[in-house]
């Protein structure tokens, strides 16, 4: 809870998930076990290939979506925009809507990272005809 | 409380493979008596951390429900603003702000743990009263005032502790 307060920065929503600046320099005092470390980019793309798999079925979604809201991050808006299109292939649009719900939950008190997630993801939002909660007023008790 | 009697039991059996063959095992709301929920099935949940369950809400859908899900998969920009949200209320029970509403229920535990607190503040005061045997009488202020009198007198602690605090000419305390 604290390491995400900590890591998820105003200016952007990367998939912020292991290296510690103290590591990248020669002096690195306390490093992570062996292995190469997952750059914040692979692990987007990582993502945007399974949820871009053309014959995804039900299963696989929802299996991606847990994992992915289970990490200590924010997925960025081409993770999310990747999911909600598995989901018009599955002509699922309560799931679609469920992710942005998810989505804007797991910012937790980082208000401003929503409105930017939303922002991002308008075109696609738009072309699929997904709404968002706020739309259906589903964001109100 | 357990009283499993042997017409229970074998009540239980015989309704066990009749609630896995209903279609949507529910958890009762409060009152009624648990039915065991058939664990070997898809589960549905709201959780903040899980957002798609394993299945939707609702399996067993009316007429309009199935024409509703047949909709669906065309574009959904043709469908109203009731339709889609029909649609989530189909597969998910609660909102997020539903799920993550605040109850009041702490202030039932606290007023619990008061309410026991004074019952025992109550039983504490009534046992002193009327458990306890009188007080020795080395207790009473009179006894008291000797004995601290017979303490200086034998200059108890004379150097840093009791005495030394006493000053003997004047008859008071330094």
């Amino acid at each position: 809870m604290f390491r995400a307060a900590v890591r998820l920065s105003v200016s952007g929503v990367r998939g912020l998930t292991r290296l510690q600046p103290g590591c990248q320099g020669a002096l690195a005092v306390r490093c992570y076990s062996h292995g190469k470390q997952e750059t914040d980019e692979e692990f987007d793309a990582r993502w945007v290939t399974y949820f871009n798999k053309p014959d995804i079925d039900a299963w696989e979604l929802r299996k991606g979506m847990n994992t992915l809201i289970g990490y200590d991050l924010v997925p960025e808006p081409k993770i999310l925009s990747a999911a909600l299109r598995a989901c018009r292939r599955l002509d699922d649009l309560a799931s679609a809507i469920r992710i942005l719900e998810a989505a804007k939950d797991k910012s937790g008190p980082h208000k401003d990272i929503y409105p930017y997630l939303i922002q991002e993801l308008q075109p696609t939002l738009d072309e699929l005809g997904i709404p968002t909660p706020e739309e259906l007023g589903i964001d109100k008790l | 409380m357990f009283r499993l009697t042997a017409s229970r039991v074998g009540g239980l059996l015989a309704r066990r493979p009749a609630a896995a063959l209903t279609a949507a095992s529910s958890r009762p709301s409060s009152g009624e008596v648990s039915r065991p929920v058939d664990m070997s099935r898809p589960q549905y949940w709201d959780r903040r951390v899980s957002p798609l369950p394993d299945r939707p809400f609702r399996e067993a859908l009316s007429a309009e429900d199935k024409a509703l899900k047949q909709k669906e998969k065309g574009p959904w920009g043709q469908l109203s603003r009731e339709e889609k949200i029909a649609l989530y209320r189909i597969s998910f029970q609660l909102t997020y702000p539903e799920m993550n509403q605040s109850s009041s229920e702490w202030k039932t535990v606290l007023g619990g743990i008061f309410i026991f607190i004074g019952l025992t503040g109550l039983l504490v005061i009534w046992q002193s009263y009327y458990v306890y045997p009188p007080q020795p009488l080395t207790f009473d202020e009179d006894w008291r005032a000797r004995q601290l009198q017979r303490m200086l007198d034998m200059r108890v602690n004379p150097v840093e502790g009791f005495s030394a605090k006493w000053d003997y000419e004047k008859g008071q305390w330094k």
